[in-house]
């Protein structure tokens, strides 16, 4: 039966993963090696600030064993999202860790291109402007042209059609931007003339690499096995296995719904799917996907601007008198800090308390109301400056720490600070400004493909 | 007999999806366990705007599954991820509330 093989070496580039399970995998003999590099987890920072999710050492020792061995077998590497958020400078910052690769193993002869998913703001304003932009969630902030224009980089997700152009010219390595995660995985089944079902459906499970094992990692190994009637996942590490119930339940992961998939100009719908466990007692056979194109063609579009600057202290208290007043006690040193600062204006700073150990992690959604015996804060100013930021900060601080609140007997200090300094000047605050979806013409309208002649030649 | 959510299912998780939503993860290794919860109707709206102190409003999907032996619950995030105020940017510590819940199995 005709079948096409796909290798996953880890959920995101850089991650890592055991050698030996990538030469498992390349001794199946696979048609592609494939790996997702992106993710909007870690916040809008990484796309704002242009930096990237990992090391440049992780990402090169990753890429190192997948180009020189895809090199060795003649088979595609293909990469989704570059650098993490995808954009310009994400992409360039891998192109020249792949470019210095190439030269180390004498392997420039390899045909090297790139699909940027950059977005220009004025094709985003146009659209705004004709309606054809709606957000992408309940609590997604209005766009408007002044917020577009204080984004930094706006990216799409682009799907599986310009990587399918970057194949049938011939790439032996493609370095995509932005894509929606599993589009590189169903790009190459396409390309090969699979449905495009199983090839999306597949990808959503093979971008996360060996997590629908179990075990779960993305830190390991997955073999996809696309065939006519539906694909085969197979974890390439022997210390795991996937099973009916891992397979099916992965599709919950990091999404909306469980069974409905929206992705470029595509529902995937994986209701009616059955999951096998094969003989093997460690592979899963999966059919019945199913996929619809959406007319019209939509893509996601993902930008972060700068919002604030923020300087944060860490400390401990220990005190229970304290303890059993402190929302109190830190509601009066704000109002103490905001007194003495009345020459600045009130709009231009914010004091946030954190409280671990009391409600840290869910703030107002917390249930439980119980008063530990030790606290850890965590107090942060939010501010229009670094400066200013820094000065308010360090007037909480001191305010904080030396507060006289109602019966207090411990009156040399009020916090534990770990470090020395104690007040961390932080930087910039992102938010993510886009998360809309946005009309194209087709799936190839806004991703450019191009054949990388390397940084200098241009 | 009841329990305690946590100790009847094999993943009880949240994440973020995408950076304005958090969705919550409940996964059964026991096919009775999940039939049992899921007809007795007691994960609904309702429930969730109480665990979570959420309008109703908020909440996009509650949804069972039944080849993976588990349900989702999704809602919007007041604060998006990453940014000012916000205190979990992964959305990866938000599921204590439902492990508590008390099922009848």
């Amino acid at each position: 039966m005709k079948e096409l093989r796909l290798l996953s070496p880890c959920g995101i580039l850089g991650y890592g993963f055991p050698e030996s399970s990538f030469l498992n995998g390349m001794a199946m003999n696979p048609d592609a090696i494939v790996v997702d590099a992106g993710s909007t987890d870690a916040g809008p920072h990484k796309l704002g600030a242009g930096v990237a999710i990992v090391s440049r050492r992780a990402c090169k020792k990753d890429l190192e064993i997948m180009i020189t061995n895809g090199a060795k077998a003649k088979i595609p590497v293909v990469i989704g999202s570059a650098g993490g958020a995808g954009g310009r400078v994400h992409v360039e910052w891998t192109l020249s860790i792949i470019e210095e690769i190439l030269k180390e193993h004498g392997l420039q002869h390899l045909k090297l291109t790139v699909i940027w998913a950059d977005i220009e703001k004025e094709i985003v304003k146009q659209r705004l402007s004709e309606g054809k932009i709606d957000p992408l969630g309940l609590t997604v902030g209005e766009l408007t042209p002044e917020r577009i224009e204080k984004t930094t980089g706006i990216v799409a997700q682009m799907g599986h059609e310009p990587i399918v152009r970057a194949l049938e010219q011939g790439a032996d390595i493609i370095v995509c931007g932005r894509a929606y995660d599993p589009s590189p995985f169903a790009a190459v089944a396409v390309f090969h003339g699979f449905d495009m079902a199983y090839g999306y459906h597949a990808g959503k499970i093979l971008e996360c690499a060996a997590l629908c094992a179990q075990p779960g990692t993305t830190k390991d190994c997955m073999l996809g096995i696309i065939r006519e009637d539906g694909f085969i996942v197979t974890p390439l590490s022997k210390d795991r296995v996937c099973t009916k119930t891992s397979v099916a339940a992965h599709t919950f992961y990091e999404k909306d719904h469980p069974y409905l998939l929206h992705g470029p100009g595509i529902v995937l719908n994986l209701e009616h799917c059955t999951f096998t466990e094969l003989e093997d007692g460690r592979s899963v056979f999966v059919t019945g996907s199913r996929i619809e194109r959406t007319d019209p063609y939509r893509i996601k579009l993902e930008g972060a601007m700068p919002v604030a600057f923020r300087t944060f202290v860490v400390a401990g208290i220990r005190d229970p008198l304290l303890i059993g007043q402190l929302e109190e006690v830190q509601d009066k040193v704000k109002a103490q800090v905001r007194d003495y600062y009345s020459d600045v204006d009130e709009k231009d700073y914010k004091i946030n308390f954190i409280n671990y150990g009391i409600n840290g992690v869910m703030g107002e959604m917390e249930p439980c109301r119980d008063l530990p015996h030790e606290v850890g804060v965590v107090f942060e100013v939010i501010a229009k400056t670094q400066e200013l930021a820094d000065t308010v900060c360090s007037s909480v601080r001191s305010t904080f720490l030396h507060y006289g609140y109602e019966g207090r007997k411990s009156t040399a200090g009020n916090l534990a600070f770990p470090f020395a300094p104690s007040d961390v000047p932080f930087g910039r605050v992102y938010e993510f400004s886009l998360y809309h979806l946005m009309d194209v013409r087709d799936g190839e309208e806004m991703f450019p493909v191009e054949e990388w002649k390397g940084g200098g030649a241009r | 007999m009841k329990k305690r959510l946590y100790e009847c299912a094999k993943v009880l998780r949240s994440k973020n999806s995408g950076p304005f939503e958090i969705t919550l993860d409940c996964l059964f290794d026991d096919e009775q366990i999940y039939r049992k919860i899921k007809e007795s109707g007691i994960i609904n709206r309702a429930l969730v705007a109480e665990l979570y102190h959420i309008p109703e409003d908020l909440i996009t999907n509650i949804v069972f599954f039944d080849p993976a032996l588990g349900f989702k619950i999704t809602f919007a995030r007041r604060i998006s991820s990453g940014t000012s105020f916000d205190r979990d940017v992964y959305g990866a510590q938000q599921h204590a509330p439902l492990m508590e819940l008390l099922v009848e199995v």
